[in-house]
């Protein structure tokens, strides 16, 4: 059984459509990255997770029970977009109130801001704490107890370049250990390395929901070959290829998944006259954006 | 429970680091300290002891005071919450909203109870120690006491309800104060206009002495001066007003507290984070 599942879920603001019959579940171990332009509906999708709104129609289960219900919360953990929490209590004072709601010890409060690299702050209010320190203390709260299904709304935004590669080995721990986990973003190299699924919305649309391997093979976009020639031989690698002339030592072509490899033979064939080749795969930017054009064209 | 503590104990911190535990503590020792240095004058006179005196002032002056603090103090709790976003988290834990709103009640009337016993002991130690015979009024003090937090909760329960329906802390605010001017000031002026219009007919022997009691502020002060004769005698309560047992006072301001924390219950419930 997945540890998370929606099936069919739609849910509307007046005449505002968020989200349309969206089907989708999370495993024990996943991670699972939530796309979408502004207003795609991620955040709408998660508060229905959490069951802080409620769905229009559609079903939603947490480990079998539905969302909202006190077996979904004590199971679930959450990371809203904007994390705040009150300015007159400290890091430490904060994270204790959400120990003492999960009912575990709250002398884990120093460890967990520990963990997020805020030890030293905890004693301060959190009034006078910067943006990325603030969405530690979010992170913090979230970790507590072990949560079987973690949600993350956009978790690494405001937080510096090391924080980020800090906070996903502590998803990769965490899903290791069997948390489902689900997190949006629009930071989409990170990604790319670090979940193990990738799920699109575009207007409310579920429009991709596979690996990022699949999700490649399946949008067929063309790969790019980057050769480096000898300086005195740009031109005719150019012409022998059919490519097009960089600069003085650089000649790229583009070519679909299919042929690849009768190209690279081609490129192979040019001997001592090229350098060094590299094929660079469409990223997940381009891939995004032909699944969220797709979604936008229905 | 443990919901209940955790969100307590989270409060009350809140509310000394927010000098609200500090403000009602003067507030409350300011007046009662300035009304036994005006009361000292006709004591005796009444054949009354100084404490059952100083009761019946302290008991005009909470029902100013009490419903007052205590709607300043509740006003921000649903309402904070929603403006600075920390709603939705808090109703993701698994605690519920009822266990929410009752740590925020518990830490609040917590927070009261301190500053009327405050502020009720200067008064008393200030009667005690010209009056011999002062002790006499402990009984009196003490069921004001209890009587002012049965008045806070009320109130309390009524600024959650405001808070929860007004969404934004401006708009809490300007609430409360209305409430609390229409309750404490224009019920009573307006209970009066009719009684004078009325000049002793149906009104005042029939219904006002109900609508007196239907106001938890109204029936805190009727029993208070209601329970001990001597302090009814000096303050010469309107005689209609007598007609009404002191017992039933005492469960409007009962059943109000519990009222009140119903309405902010029901009225918290319907909030969309
Ligand atoms: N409370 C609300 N009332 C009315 N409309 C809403 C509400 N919440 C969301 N919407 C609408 O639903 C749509 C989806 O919003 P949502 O916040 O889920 O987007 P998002 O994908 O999280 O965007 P972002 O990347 O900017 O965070 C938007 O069109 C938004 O205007
Ligand atoms: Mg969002």
């Amino acid at each position: 059984m997945p540890t998370l599942t929606l099936s069919q879920v739609t849910k509307s603001f007046r005449d505002q459509r968020a989200l349309s019959d969206v089907t989708l579940s999370v495993d024990a171990g996943e991670r699972v990255a939530l796309l979408g332009h502004n207003g795609a509906g991620k955040s709408t999708l998660m508060k229905i997770v959490l069951g802080l709104i409620a769905a229009d129609s559609g079903t939603i289960a947490i480990l079998g029970s539905p969302q909202g219900s006190p077996a979904a919360r004590r199971a679930t953990s959450y990371l809203p977009e904007n994390v705040a929490f009150h300015p007159a209590l400290t890091g430490l004072e904060q994270l204790r109130l959400y120990l003492r709601l999960r009912g575990e010890p709250v002398g884990q409060a120093v460890d967990l801001l520990e963990r997020v690299g805020l030890g030293a702050a905890g004693r301060r209010r959190i009034g006078g704490y910067s943006k990325g320190m603030r969405q530690r203390v979010g992170l913090a709260q979230a970790l507590i107890g072990r949560p079987q299904l973690l949600v993350l709304d956009e978790p690494t935004s405001g937080l510096d370049p090391v924080s980020r590669r800090d906070f996903y080995s502590i998803l990769d721990d965490l899903a290791g250990a069997g948390t489902a986990i689900l997190l949006s973003s629009h930071a989409l190299t990170e990604v790319e390395a670090q979940t193990d699924r990738i799920a699109i919305l575009s207007n409310g649309l579920l429009v991709a929901n596979d690996s990022l391997a699949s999700l490649r093979r399946r949008a067929a976009l063309p790969i790019q070959v980057q050769i480096a020639t000898r300086p005195d031989a740009v031109e005719e690698v150019a012409r022998r290829v059919a490519g097009t002339r960089v600069n003085g030592t650089r000649v790229e072509l583009t070519c679909r998944h299919d042929n690849k490899l009768t190209r690279l033979a081609e490129v192979a064939g040019l001997g001592d006259l090229v350098e060094d080749v590299e094929i660079v795969p469409p990223s997940l930017e381009q891939i995004y954006h032909h699944f969220s054009k797709a979604g936008a064209a229905q | 429970m443990t919901g209940i503590a955790a969100i307590a104990i989270c409060e009350f911190k809140i509310a000394l680091r927010n000098r609200w535990v500090a403000i009602a503590v003067v507030i409350m020792a300011l007046f009662a300290a300035v009304l036994s240095a005006a009361g000292s004058a006709p004591s005796g006179e009444l054949g009354v002891d100084k404490l059952s005196l100083t009761v019946a002032s302290l008991t005009s002056l909470a029902v100013y005071l009490v419903p007052l603090v205590a709607l300043l103090m509740a006003f921000d709790a649903i309402s904070g919450e929603q403006e600075r976003g920390t709603l939705p988290l808090l109703l993701t834990y698994p605690v519920s909203r009822l266990e929410i709103l009752l740590g925020k009640f518990v830490a609040h009337l917590g927070t009261l109870a301190l500053a009327i016993a405050v502020g009720y002991a200067i008064a008393a130690l200030a009667a005690l120690a010209f009056d011999g015979e002062a002790v006499q009024g402990l009984p009196a003090l003490a069921r004001l006491y209890l009587t002012s937090l049965l008045l806070g909760a009320a109130f309390l329960g009524l600024g959650y309800a405001i808070s929860a329906v007004a969404a934004r802390p401006g708009a809490a605010a300007g609430a409360a104060i209305a409430a609390w001017l229409m309750l404490i000031v224009l019920y009573d002026l307006a209970l009066l206009a009719g009684v004078v219009a009325d000049d002793g007919g149906a009104f005042t022997r029939s219904v006002f002495p109900w609508l007196l009691l239907a106001n938890p502020a109204d029936a805190f002060r009727l029993y208070n001066l209601a329970a001990s004769e001597g302090t009814s005698a000096a303050t010469g309560l309107g005689g209609a007003a007598q007609t009404i047992s002191p017992g039933l006072a005492l469960v409007s301001v009962a059943a109000w507290s519990v009222i009140a924390i119903g309405l902010a219950a029901a009225a918290f419930r319907s909030v969309k984070p």
